[in-house]
């Protein structure tokens, strides 16, 4: 096993081309448990931790995050963006969100990812480089193709993602058997888009790869416009209303049976929080409302 | 194959050389005589191999060795000895907050980076904080003792543990 250690993006991308067989490493949180247990012997490994350029991030219009970005650089200096604050904050420990990075979850491509349903609602692209080819984007949708599978190439590395900002409120959720230090049996992300009067909800850890509802998403548009909610933000949802969006989420999810929990048990929790957080994002529209 | 490893280590460039797949852990432990962080999970479940790189809290047994070339390494031997504890390990032995003691190592670092960065932490803080270390015998609440204990006795003394 070689080690290739870079210090700069452009030394990176020339190992990868070089060594397309090198897995790339940065905070380790998913490689080294296998190189530890014995299971994982990759031929090479390339250390991306001293590639400054991948730490960088832009708020502006858009929302870019370079794929050396930490959980808990996440935390501390993009705290305004929510759902995304809560899916990093809700990844293993301290210790695990102070290693762990953008690049890992995207390339490790887990159908859990917690950052994942926050890319998919957001509709993001994942950013590729190559030493040959110079950069591409990628949407979320045609990146991830199964589980743990990716259409990244073998001289390619990740970069970052990017996505536009979008009005209103969004919120990450998910569910494991304690609040710390889990795989997500299942989890989501649902944004309200006030500019396009539209709702967007990714489920993760329902199926192959991360998921869109939908169904479940042009209900909700209309449940709203029906209410009146789109003008008057106060007007609420009925509960027939919140059931439906819930029932329609479920059915979008492909799960399956697996240690972390039932494909029944999934179905039924993913359309729970679905319904739970329609509720809280309606109530964080309905507090902002002048 | 081997490479070679240069850090500094609790303030002194130690250098090793290791197998290229091996962790900081296994370094630590095995080449540099620094048995204080323990190695239970390898998998970043537990925290009983809990240090500091660059200043950041980080399980030792998800770090490559050779990432951590060149960089800043304290363990939990940097902060007292048998005879001088550091205050949050005094604070532990105070509050019957060690039992077996294999996680102890890891949880006095993970509470000294705390109080380090927030010396006055509410119970849900130092939950959070501490949601990285796994403990098979106090069922927890000693060490929860022993983390307000020690915030105390910053607060009281006005210095940083």
């Amino acid at each position: 096993m070689d080690v290739l250690r870079v210090g700069s993006l452009a030394d990176a991308l020339a190992a990868k081309a070089r060594r397309p067989d090198a897995v790339p490493i940065a905070g380790g949180t998913d490689l080294m448990v296998g190189i530890n247990a014995g299971w994982d012997r990759p031929p090479a490994i390339l250390d991306l931790s001293a590639v400054d350029e991948l730490r960088h991030w832009e708020r502006g219009d858009e929302v870019v995050l370079g794929a050396g970005l930490t959980y808990r650089l996440i935390l501390g200096e993009l705290a305004d963006e929510r759902a995304l604050t809560q899916a990093a904050r809700a990844v293993g420990s301290p210790q695990i969100r102070n290693r762990g990075t953008v690049g890992g979850n995207v390339g490790t491509g887990s159908p859990a990812g917690d950052l994942l349903p926050v890319l998919a609602a957001a509709d993001a692209s994942i950013e590729l480089g190559s030493d040959a080819g110079g950069r591409r984007a990628v949407a979320w949708h045609a990146f991830f193709t199964g589980p743990k599978r990716t259409t990244i190439a073998p001289d390619e590395l990740i970069l970052g993602v990017r996505w536009r900002r979008r009005r209103g409120p969004s919120v990450f959720a998910k569910v494991g058997p304690r609040n710390a230090m889990v795989i997500s049996v299942c989890s989501l992300c649902l944004q309200v888009d006030e500019d396009d009067r539209a709702i967007r909800l990714a489920l993760g850890s329902v199926g192959p790869t991360v998921l869109r509802a939908d169904d479940a998403e042009a209900f909700g548009a209309a449940a709203i416009e029906e209410a009146g909610g789109w003008a008057d933000p106060a007007r609420p949802l009925d509960d027939a209303a919140v059931a439906r969006f819930a029932e329609l989420a479920a059915g979008a999810a492909r799960p399956i049976d697996d240690l972390r929990g039932t494909s029944a048990y999934r179905r039924h929790a993913i359309g729970v929080l679905a319904g739970r957080a329609l509720r809280w994002v309606l109530a964080d529209r309905a507090a902002e409302a002048p | 194959m081997t490479i070679w490893v240069r850090a500094s280590v609790n303030g002194q460039l130690r250098e090793a050389e290791v197998w290229e797949g091996t962790s900081l852990l296994g370094m630590l432990r095995d080449e540099l005589e620094l048995p204080g962080s323990k190695n239970a999970c390898e998998e970043g479940e537990c925290g009983s191999c809990s240090v500091w790189l660059d200043g950041d809290l980080v399980c030792s047994c998800l770090v490559l060795a050779a990432q951590a070339d060149g960089r800043d390494v304290r363990t939990v031997e940097s902060l007292g000895t048998g005879e001088d504890l550091h205050p949050v390990q005094r604070a532990f032995v105070d509050a019957g907050a060690v039992q077996c003691g294999f996680c102890t190592p890891g949880l006095i670092v993970a509470v000294t980076d705390l109080l380090d960065r927030e010396p006055s932490p509410s119970d849900a803080r130092i939950r959070e904080a501490l949601a990285g270390n796994l403990c098979r015998c106090t069922g927890y609440e000693k060490i929860l003792d022993a983390a307000r204990l020690a915030s105390g006795r910053v607060e009281a003394s006005g210095d940083r543990p």
